[in-house]
Formats: structure tokens, sequence, C-alpha cells
């Protein structure tokens, strides 16, 4: 009984998981009619400069998510035990609230007639335009994705034992030395799924660059929803650039995996 | 780390995390649309909310669709992790390897692809998307997650138990009811719990595949970002927020009092009181 316990979802994967992908690859990589073509690919090649800068904006809001949510990983997982789960549930709030909403709120907040340009209108500073410009994607980014760097950051710390970092005070390490050379090659496993877990989701979004970015800061993900929901209606060449993202992942998540060296299956856990 | 920039730090982090949610809430009690100037405090868009058919419909729709999608991703994903679990090597890596694909994979690809998929079907079976694609969409994304949860439930469980259930005359069916089940049901419930919350919340899955006859939640209000979102959304969202609040605030008071009492049994245990 237990051999076929795992058969529906199996069919399940396959039918809705894995034959879809093969029905972007085919769209990829034929025309309308179904003949096989290279056009599709090569012609993302015009989309260059739009893939550069969701691979930029993407990398950027990473690195500023990792060094913002590190120290404050850090300051939770070294509170009380009882007080630790109460922050962790304090900084996933958020999460709760609808993320259209609250990327919709950015919007409100940095506005040309926004709430922070009011209120430095009333100390009578001059607006300044941050909406739509490329800083407000990328805030958006660090925003919307900062809660999945945080937890698996603050979920690896947690287990550190905390006698190593004493043994590396009593071995003559200062305060920082020891974050350098203890908690942040413990850390190691936490840091690369957090990586991921934003770096995905920010560099094929398609939400925060319409809501923040205006017309000028078009991502892939933007490019990818027109070619199927948009005004340039042509899913073989949405399937050829959804594809050639889907490569670009896989040689980034290729390159993170080599410098990480933990177990499979306990990663994804994390 | 010196103690005071240790909490301005926090705050710092405090304020950027919560500013949107508060901006959200403060103007749900606005007298006016805007969400930038404050006139006046007012309940009248909460008022307003329930009168809304097509917000109440479509609040209706992401909760019929998380619900169903919800649980037969749980059965599924159950029975798959009790199959999975008694697998040898090779199967078990290549099962879990494409369990985490919609996990790894952008969203957006995920929906392009389930979108083809169904586009290709609806011209030759002559169907529409609607709820059954964005059900099974819901379903394929959901199941990983439960699977997720329920595996290291299986590694902790002692083998012996099985072997126990058996010797003392349980049928495989008996067994799993019996034994198995009771012990993974924590896995199974946070595991149910995250696939509906997933559920309930995904906007860009169900953008791709949900068709023009139905609109979930996270739908309507992006077809109102682009416009001006009507502030009887943020009633809404401040209404759920306030229910997550309280069961969140609820579910971790139960666990630090069960916290302390077993702390205190294995103090007791040790002789130390």
């Amino acid at each position: 009984m237990k051999k076929i316990a795992a058969a529906p979802y199996q069919l399940w994967m396959a039918i809705f998981v894995i034959v879809p992908l093969f029905i972007v690859a085919y769209f990829a990589f034929t025309t309308d009619s179904g003949a096989f073509t290279l056009e599709n690919i090569i012609k993302t090649a015009d989309y260059a400069p739009i893939f550069a800068r969701s691979i930029g904006f993407a990398a950027l809001a990473t690195v500023i998510c990792l060094i913002i949510a590190y120290p404050l990983a850090y300051i939770i997982a070294n509170m009380s035990k009882n007080v630790q789960s109460t922050m962790i549930m304090i900084v996933m709030l958020p999460m709760w609230m609808n993320f259209l909403l609250r990327t919709y709120a950015w919007q409100t907040i940095i506005g040309n007639n926004g709430i922070i340009n009011n209120l430095l209108s009333m100390v009578g500073i001059e607006p300044i335009k941050m909406l739509n410009t490329s800083g407000a994607v990328i805030l958006g980014m660090v925003y919307d994705y900062i809660p999945f760097m945080i937890l698996p950051l603050y979920t690896v710390m947690a287990k550190i034992d905390k006698s190593i970092m004493e043994a590396a005070g009593d071995l003559g390490c200062n305060g920082f030395q020891s974050i350098l050379k203890v908690t942040i090659p413990l850390s190691m496993p936490g840091i690369i799924s957090g990586i991921t877990m934003v770096f995905v989701p920010a560099i094929s979004t398609f939400i925060i660059s319409k809501m923040l970015g205006g017309s000028s800061n078009l991502l892939i993900g933007d490019l990818i929803e027109m070619q199927f929901l948009g005004t340039s209606y042509n899913p073989n060449l949405g399937a050829g650039i959804s594809f050639v993202l889907m490569v670009i992942i896989l040689i980034v998540m290729a390159f993170i995996n080599l410098i990480d060296k933990s177990d499979q299956e306990e990663k994804v856990i994390i | 780390m010196k103690k005071a920039s240790k909490y301005i730090y926090l705050t710092l982090m405090m304020i950027f995390l919560y500013a949107p949610i508060l901006v959200l809430i403060i103007f749900s009690f606005n007298t006016t649309k805007s969400h930038s100037v404050m006139s006046g405090f007012s309940f009248k868009w909460y008022q307003q909310l329930f009168r809304d058919s097509a917000i109440m419909s479509s609040l209706m729709s992401t909760v019929i669709v998380a619900i169903i999608s919800s649980i037969v991703s749980t059965v599924l994903g159950t029975f798959a992790a009790l199959g999975i679990n008694s697998m040898k090597k090779l199967p078990r890596s290549a099962t879990l390897g494409v369990n985490n694909i919609p996990m790894i994979n952008p969203e957006i690809v995920t929906g392009v692809s389930l979108m083809l998929l169904f586009v290709f079907f609806a011209a030759r079976m002559n169907f529409k998307m609607g709820y059954a694609t964005l059900i099974i969409a819901h379903i394929t994304f959901d199941t990983p997650y439960v699977i997720l949860n329920i595996m290291p439930k299986f590694r902790q469980m002692d083998k012996n138990l099985l072997d126990a259930a058996a010797d003392l005359g349980c049928t495989p069916m008996q067994t799993f009811f019996k034994v198995t089940l009771p012990e993974i049901l924590p896995g199974v419930l946070s595991g149910f719990l995250m696939a509906f919350t997933y559920s309930l919340d995904d906007f860009v899955v169900s953008y791709f595949v949900s068709g023009d006859t139905v609109q979930t939640l996270p739908i309507k209000i992006y077809s109102m970002t682009r416009r001006q979102v009507s502030p009887k959304i943020n009633a809404l969202s401040t209404l759920i927020f306030a229910v997550v609040v309280i069961v969140l605030i609820g579910k971790n008071i139960v666990e630090i009092k069960r916290e302390k009492k077993l702390n205190k049994y294995k103090l007791h245990r040790r002789g130390e009181i």
C-alpha cells in the first residue's frame, strides 16, 4: 500500500509541473504555426537592457536585504527564548497584509503628493521625486522580500551553540572578530537560502516595477506578462523570455550552491 | 553590541516594516478617498464594505479556492509523504527534486506554464479557465509545502511503533490511521495551514490561470491599483489583519505557557524544585 501512496501525487506533479515546463520549452523554440525556430531566444537579446536591469536590481535588493537583515536576525537570535518567538512573530506579521496593498502603500508614502513630501512641504522643503524611480523599485523589492531573508538567517543563528561564541571570546576574539570568524561561517546555510529566497522573486517580479517604477523601469517579469496578458500578445516570445529567465536563475543558483555544501534535504526546510 | 544601538536598530527596522501597514490601517478610517491626506475619522468604508457585492464575491471566491485546494493538497501530500518515506534513495530524491520545482521556480513561470497548459486543453476540450483551473493551480503549488511540513515528522517517528502495531495485529490500513497519522498530525496540520495561507494570498499564479470569469481578492485588488484602491479594501485588509493578529497572539501565549510548564516539569524531574 505504501508503494502506491505517492502515485497520485507523482501523476499530478507530472501533469501540472513537468508537462507545463515542456510546453514552455516547446513554445520557446517554435513559431506560432509550430515550426522549429530559435528566433524567440535570439529576440530576447533585444531586451538585454531589461535583463541587465532586472539582474542588477535583484542583486542590489538581495545585498541590501542581507546587510540589514543580518544584524536584526543576530539581535533576535541572542534574546531570551520567549522573546525570540514573539519577535519573529512581529517581524513576520506584515506578511499577512496582502503584498499588493503593502506595495501600494509605499506608492502613497513616497508619491509626489505622498506622505513624506507632505511632511517635507510643512517644514518648507521642496518635494522630492521618489516614486517612479529605480530607487523606488529597489525599495519595494527590499521591503516585500526581506522577511524571506530574516527567517532563514534567524533559524540558523538560533541553532548556533552559544558556548562556541564564548570559546571564541576566551581564545581572544573581540565581539566583532567572533561574529566574523564564528557566526558568519556557521550561518552560511541561512545566508545561502536567504539569498535565493530573495533573489528569485525579485528578479521575476512584475508588480513592484509596475506600481513603483513607472514606465521607465520595466523588468523581465513585465516583459513576460505583456506577452501573455498585456498589450503585445505573443506566447512564443513570452515562453522564450521565460526560458531564458529560468536558465539565468539556474546558473545563479548553481553558482550559489558551489559555496554551500550543506545537505540538500535539510536546506529546503530552512 | 551596545545596548542603545541595538534598540535604535530594532526601532528603525520596526518603523520600516510597519510604516506601510500603519498607513493602510489609518486611511481605512479616512472620511475621503484620499490615501495621503487624512481629513477626518469615520467608519463609513467599513459600512460600505459589506454592501459592496463585487468585493464580497471576490472574497468568497478566494476563500472557496483556498479551502478546496488546501484540503485536497493536504490529502494528496500526506499520502505522498507516506510513499516517499518508504522509497529507495533514487526515486526518493527524484520525487523530492520535482517537489522543489514549484517552490524554486519563479511564480510567474509557474503561472505562465500552467496557463499554456490550460489554454492548450481549453481549445481542444471546450472549457474556460475559472474555478477549476484556479484550484488545480493552487493544489500544484500548495502540495510541495504540505510534503515539506510532513517529511521531518516521518524522520522523527520511532520505526519500532509500526512493527509493534503489526505484531499486535493491525492491518496496514489500521496502522496508518492508529499509529502513523497521530504521529505525523502536527506536520499535517501545519502543512494545511501553510497551504491555506499561500492560497489565500496568491496573486501571480492566479492572475495567469483565472481567466476572466473569476476574480479572487488579490486579483480584484490588482485591478484597483491601476487606478485608485478603494478605502473599502483598506477596511477589509484591516479586519483580516486584526483577526490574524488576535489568532497569532493567542497562539503565542499558549506556546509560551506550554513551554513554561515543560521547563518546570524538566526541572522537577531533575529534582531542582
